[in-house]
């Protein structure tokens, strides 16, 4: 017989929280309740305004909180919430991040120009190819949902990245995935690939998740907490099995890996980004990668920087894996949403050199990778949304031939945004891999530093081989137009250059931003 | 009874569950054998709540059960919309993304 007598436990006292500092949360979660009421409450001619205004408000009200918090926080950063969240210079740094991006996203989301009544289905539930599901591409009813399940998102990426330690991981990193899994089967045309993309993303993500348990589980069994600091005591002296640490930090780094889409564990990667919804592939490409790497940064710096050199060697591999795939693999595509996946696998492994070289160079170098990676890719999304033709957007790249000749504009712009991404000076994305490859030479990580230049190199070679295409083909007689964005994708694409553009001539300041502390725990 | 064969037990329990995942063609059987692996983690929680005496893995166990649950909201939506549309969950068919 087992004796069930619970073990004695201290008595608990309520956790002392900083409400000023995690505002910012709490109003992107609050709004997103009052997004959920107001579908329900709101007739439904009204929702769409309802929820633009109330969702670009409750962004717009957590930038100002976090722009009052930032303006003075302590310097060294503080953890609140029982030491669960901590507020500090890295997170900070992701969190402006986020929020930017997100403010993007949901302009690319809210638009109603590029497409009759939204990029999204008028009603879920209507079966694709039937009498219904004709009228709803015509109509312009959409399904208003997609704003909290964005802001419900957006908040979950900010608790990821400020998580310290692994259970609030968790809960973030399912916040941030569900309302994903549904927006990206809410495409408006192609719902069959769109559905399937939603299904593919969503058996693949609770396979993810539940490595990423296993290996909570087992760092609990080893450390007898999963706060990060504690199991980075534990690994200096404990007497548990180091058959638990390894075994645990592997199936956490496979959880973690996978939503950053980096290398071997990228395989939902390229069919999501082709089948969701243009804006929802923006968002995702964007926010989520920030989101990731920016638990990853935190979880490989502050649990397990001590036993670094046990597993370096094979994250080694993972980066490589995933430079070379995503760099060889993207150059035999032939749809330009599939190929811009294949880019964010390759942009994964040149992030995870900068994470890899665990010094505060390493972590300013990705944090700044990071913030532009997210806008270059933010606006290449938009701008992929705008060539269309009767079938909706025309994304093979055939159909790209000869589009300076249609738009001069759009084609420039885009363009300059494949140069940031293959890394030209002027461009912030120069900036960006400068800083992350000389942290890695710092480090000693020379030959990975190597093979990442010559994947950057093959990778620009399909940038490059796109700018071509659309500069000197000739247009096809039948090929796509390029609609006029209205206000709210303009501003969204604009954005997204803009900022490309000035953190490649002027990235000191975001550099010194970047670099101002380490994590707090 | 030592503590040790509830956590063989559960590596067992998720072993199945991951091989369940890669084997299986209906996506509902992925789905509850995805749900196997998250149930496995939660007796590997609670077996090491009682090895290390405290109660903390006992909490995680509902956190991990209360996503589980609004994991099967979502996972069945999608995997209902898609049965509907094609009249099969098999995760075979579902074949119009790729290379």
């Amino acid at each position: 017989m087992l004796a069930l007598q619970p073990p004695p436990q201290a008595p608990i006292d309520a956790p002392q929280i900083e409400y000023s500092a995690i505002l910012p949360v709490l109003i992107l979660l609050g709004a997103a309740c009052i997004g959920v009421l107001v579908e329900a409450f709101v007739s439904k001619a009204s929702r769409w305004a309802a929820q633009v205004t109330l969702s670009l408000l409750a962004i717009l009200g957590a930038g100002l909180a976090f722009v009052l918090y930032v303006t003075d926080s302590p310097e060294r950063g503080l953890t609140t919430l029982y030491r669960t969240i901590a507020v500090d210079r890295p997170a900070l740094f992701l969190w402006g991040t986020l929020l930017a991006l997100g403010l993007g996203a949901l302009l690319l989301i809210a638009d109603r120009t590029v497409e009759r009544g939204g990029a999204f289905v008028a009603q879920a539930g209507i079966r694709p190819g039937t009498v219904q599901d004709r009228a709803q591409m015509a109509s312009g009813g959409m399904q208003t949902e997609v704003f909290p399940l964005t802001l419900f998102a957006l908040s979950g990426m900010m608790i990821f990245c400020a998580a310290n330690d692994l259970l609030t991981m968790f809960i973030a990193l399912e916040v941030l995935s569900l309302p994903l899994y549904l927006m990206c089967g809410l495409a408006r045309r192609r719902r069959l690939i769109s559905q399937e993309s939603a299904v593919k993303y969503f058996l693949l993500g609770a396979f993810a998740s539940a490595f990423f348990l296993y290996g909570l589980a087992l760092l609990y069994g080893y450390a007898g907490s999963v706060k990060l600091a504690d199991i980075a005591n534990a690994a200096a002296g404990s007497a548990a099995s180091d058959t638990l640490l390894f075994g645990g930090f592997g199936l956490l780094v496979v959880g973690l890996m996978f939503k950053a889409s980096v290398g071997p564990f990228h395989a939902w990667t390229p069919d999501v980004y082709q089948g969701s919804p243009t804006p929802i592939t923006a968002f995702m490409a964007a926010c989520t990668k920030v989101a990731a790497f920016g638990g990853i940064l935190r979880v490989l710096t502050v649990g397990f920087e001590s036993t670094s050199w046990e597993w370096r060697g094979v994250l080694w591999v993972v980066a490589v894996a995933s430079m070379v795939i995503g760099a060889v693999l993207g150059l035999t595509q032939t749809d330009i949403k599939r190929m811009l996946a294949y880019s964010s696998i390759a942009h994964a492994g040149f992030l995870l050199v900068g994470a890899l070289a665990l010094r505060p160079e390493g972590l300013s170098g990705t944090l700044f990778y990071l913030l532009t990676y997210g806008f270059t890719t933010l606006a290449a999304f938009g701008a992929v949304s705008l060539v269309r033709d009767s079938n909706g957007e025309a994304t093979h790249l055939s159909q790209w031939a000869g589009l300076a000749k249609r738009s001069p504009v759009l084609a420039w712009v885009f363009a300059f945004l494949l140069l940031a991404m293959a890394g030209i000076p002027l461009t912030s994305g120069f900036i960006g891999k400068f800083v992350v490859f000389s942290a890695g030479i710092q480090d000693g990580m020379a030959p990975l530093v190597v093979i990442a230049l010559v994947a950057s190199a093959v990778a620009a070679f399909f940038y490059l081989r796109v700018i071509v295409l659309m500069f000197f083909s000739d247009p096809a007689p039948d090929g796509p137009t390029v609609t006029v964005p209205g206000t709210f994708t303009t501003a969204a694409i604009t954005l997204g250059v803009l900022v490309t553009l000035v953190l490649g001539l002027v990235p000191a300041f975001a550099l010194d931003w970047a670099g101002t502390g380490t994590f707090a725990f | 009874m030592t503590p040790t064969y509830y956590l063989l037990l559960s590596a067992l329990l998720f072993t199945i569950g991951a091989v369940g995942v890669l084997v299986r063609r209906n996506a509902i059987v992925v789905f509850m054998c995805v749900e196997l692996m998250l149930n496995a983690v939660n007796l590997t929680l609670v077996t090491f709540a009682r090895i290390n005496g405290s109660l903390d893995g006992q909490v995680m166990a509902f956190f991990v059960m209360v996503v589980a649950a609004a994991e099967v909201v979502v996972g069945l939506a999608i995997i209902m919309s898609i049965f509907r549309t094609r009249r099969t969950a098999s995760v075979d068919d579902a074949n119009l993304l790729k290379y």
